[in-house]
């Protein structure tokens, strides 16, 4: 019995300390905005690599959600005889949820694995450790630059993916289906607003893109320096991530759009 | 070099995450139009606004000449007070009548704003006096259950 309850204790206890250490790695992130602000190169490289190479994956599968959309949508919507709201349900759909939650969950994919894997290796080659003993922070020089890439990456393709699935719509909904083009864009118009649906969507992938970059660094910093312990830190950072995305993502919702 | 060509590939990035931006906010919302256009306001009492929300539109002849800016409720005459935004460029006599009118049956509600004949026009805080209220359909049903109900008791006593 007595020790039952030191268990729980002891549990209690070590996941207070690592969401301690989490928030105080967040915060240190956060304080050193102005660092990578001045070395600007570093954010940069690391820019081109989450964010270039990220770009066909995201503006593919925007596309085809798209496409997707467009086909559902139209067969739903021309029950009730509108089929003319569907660009207004293929943009809303795409502005409000699809395109910040799917692009996050595919930047988690395609960009967080990869910064997983690579702190997780260097911390398993003691590149880290090394940098310590030369008196350079690795969270300075190392994970700052790419959280704040990650951040400043992520309303980038957040948006790509929505302008790409509108497109992607138009082009099954009025090109191959044949609903009026005049319809498909006016009452999308009509329909969308720029603050409260645009921009609500931009501020949930600015969200995204802090939380998906955190987890993903902190999961390469933290893991075990072992090549199981860093194929384990980066399957931890897909799950984590993607549920912290989907989570978020409905506390989100609440808070914007309430009715 | 290296450096130089990361430039130009992260600039093309962040360029066209903004023009996928300016895409979304011109293309698909509503930018531009309304925030350019100058407006003057007028205000109406109404009995019952039903469902009518802000920035509904205002039409008249089917041509959205407005927008709905305010909603309150005016505790002195127990009447809805709303606020409309008419653009600058549409005139209308100070006599104009409104209605609360749906979009299909079971469409959005918007203003349907009928002009008059007077000479003045409206001006920016006018009061417009004519207006008709949303028609609410459980009034209509339970009006018409009612006539149902009485018309055939009228007959008996008539005969």
């Amino acid at each position: 019995m007595m020790n039952f309850i030191a268990r729980v204790g002891g549990a209690t206890r070590a996941w207070l300390a690592d969401v301690g250490h989490a928030t105080a790695l967040f915060v240190r992130l956060i304080l050193l905005a102005p660092a990578c602000l001045r070395r600007f190169g570093l954010v940069r490289d690391h820019m081109h690599f989450l964010g270039n190479y990220s770009l066909a994956i995201i503006s593919v599968s925007g596309l085809f959600v798209g496409f997707v959309l467009a086909l559902q949508g139209y067969n739903t919507l021309q029950r009730f005889g509108s089929a003319s709201a569907l660009g207004l349900l293929v943009a809303l759909s795409l502005v409000r949820e699809l395109g910040p939650v799917i692009s996050a969950l595919l930047f988690t994919g395609r960009a967080g694995t990869s910064l997983t894997a690579e702190i997780g290796l260097m911390k398993a080659g003691e590149q880290l450790s090394a940098m310590e003993m030369m008196a350079i922070d690795p969270v300075q020089r190392i994970l700052a630059p790419r959280f704040w890439a990650g951040v400043l990456v992520m309303p980038i393709l957040g948006a790509i993916f929505s302008a790409v699935g509108i497109i992607g719509g138009w082009l099954v909904g009025v090109v191959m289906i044949g609903v009026d083009a005049g319809s498909f864009w006016g009452q999308m118009r009509d329909g969308v607003d720029v603050w409260a649906d645009v921009g609500n969507g931009v501020i949930k992938t600015l969200v995204f893109g802090f939380t998906v970059s955190f987890i993903a660094l902190r999961q390469g910093f933290e893991a075990q320096p072992t090549p199981d312990g860093v194929a384990r830190a980066t399957t931890r950072t897909v799950v984590m991530a993607s549920l912290t995305v989907l989570a978020l993502d409905f506390v989100l919702t609440a808070l914007m759009f309430k009715l | 070099m290296q450096r130089s060509t990361t430039d130009v590939w992260v600039g093309f990035l962040v360029l066209l995450g903004a023009a996928a931006l300016l895409f979304l906010a011109l293309q698909s919302a509503n930018l531009l139009s309304f925030s350019w256009q100058k407006t003057y306001a007028v205000s109406a009492l109404f009995d019952n606004i039903g469902g009518l929300k802000k920035q509904a539109p205002v039409k008249s002849a089917g041509v959205v000449v407005g927008r709905v800016q305010d909603i309150r409720f005016d505790d002195k005459r127990f009447q809805a007070e709303v606020i409309l935004a008419l653009d600058q460029q549409y005139q209308f006599p100070q006599d104009s009548s409104l209605k609360i009118l749906t979009s299909g049956l079971l469409g959005e509600q918007y203003i349907g704003i009928e002009a008059g004949a007077d000479t003045a026009n409206l001006k920016a805080g006018d009061r417009l006096q004519a207006t008709q209220s949303a028609v609410v359909l459980e009034n209509l049903i339970s009006r018409f259950l009612y006539d149902k109900a009485a018309a055939p008791a009228d007959q008996t006593s008539g005969q």
